[in-house]
């Protein structure tokens, strides 16, 4: 998958609507590891007063970078989700700078992946976020064979290869 | 926990938005029931994540949740400046289907100077919640509902 994934470059970004509209870049992608850029824009502010991106676009890059780092892991495409992110603000961003993320998937299971990244604007080792999150692999099988109003975690590990 | 008629909840929220162009971009709108506030985010194509499903993307669920507990404590308190964001618990319950999106906030404690926040994002069905979150917000030394109403009883001890 991580080959795959390289060979893609930006290509799973750019499927990502999502991403897209926020102009997400993949910088650095590794066994495990995910590193993603999110440009600096004014719409993305969260208070004019002081000019600090909104928190909520944090948590996106979050999000997003988490995910890339789980499909990173992964030996062949497999349909992922978000189960959880416990997110830590750890200071605003600088005003103008547009912010990273690095995510790094620390365990596979059958059915989840356990992943954690910061986020920082100049300074690795200064972040303005950190982030732990869970993942749920073969999302999407068991979304369609149980309805999109069913509770997403549920019975695909008799079905995962893993 | 009342409003302050000085504060009416509606221009708080109007000068909210207005000052928070993240909000105007995912055009979300805020709708307020005396002090209750639903805040809805719209359906459009930039909001997908996953285009094979089709599904939202998770992190604008969060931020969606997110502002909405920002926007409930706000118009809460009689501070001038937002509160700022600890930290929050996002859970994914459902995936979210490309159609509108609903939220709604409740405030668990105000202190003095902490926050904590619960809220839940729906679609078409309110008892079917597709995301929650929990949140923990700074209330600045300005703010706080609970700081102010009982500074504001100090002066008068004076005269």
């Amino acid at each position: 998958m991580l080959t795959i994934l390289q060979d893609m470059g930006s290509y799973a970004l750019r499927a990502s609507p999502q991403a897209k509209a926020l102009g997400f870049t993949l910088t650095a992608i590794a066994q495990g590891e995910a590193t993603v850029r999110c440009p600096y824009h004014p719409d993305l502010v969260g208070d004019v007063e002081t000019g600090v991106v909104a928190g909520g676009v944090v948590t996106t890059l979050l999000d997003h970078t988490c995910g890339h780092a789980v499909l990173a892991a992964l030996d062949t495409f497999r349909p992922i989700a978000t189960l959880d992110l416990r997110i830590d603000y750890l200071r605003a961003a600088e005003p103008g700078c547009d912010i990273l993320a690095h995510a790094q998937c620390y365990k596979l299971t059958r059915s989840v992946a356990f992943v954690r990244a910061i986020a920082f604007d100049r300074d690795k080792d200064d972040p303005v976020a950190t982030v732990q999150a869970t993942f749920m692999l073969d999302s999407s099988r068991s979304a369609r064979r149980k309805g999109s109003t069913s509770h997403a975690p549920t019975t695909t590990d008799e079905e995962a290869s893993a | 926990m009342s409003v302050s008629p000085a504060h009416p909840a509606a221009q708080k929220l109007a000068d909210l938005i207005q000052r928070t162009p993240y909000i105007r971009r995912l055009g979300v709108r805020m709708e307020l029931a005396g002090d209750e506030m639903t805040a809805v985010l719209p359906y459009g194509g930039t909001l997908i994540g996953d285009p094979g499903l089709p599904a939202l993307h998770g992190g604008v669920l969060g931020a969606f949740l997110e502002m909405t507990a920002l926007a409930q404590l706000f118009i809460m308190t009689e501070a001038d400046h937002q509160p700022r964001p600890i930290g929050v618990t996002v859970e994914y319950l459902r995936s979210g289907r490309p159609v509108d999106t609903y939220a709604r906030a409740q405030i668990k404690r105000i202190g003095s100077r902490i926050a904590n926040i619960y809220a839940e994002a729906w679609q078409e069905t309110r008892a079917a919640p597709i995301t929650c979150l929990h949140g923990r917000f700074l209330l600045t030394s300005r703010t706080g509902a609970s700081q102010s109403n009982s500074s504001s009883i100090q002066p008068a001890s004076t005269t």
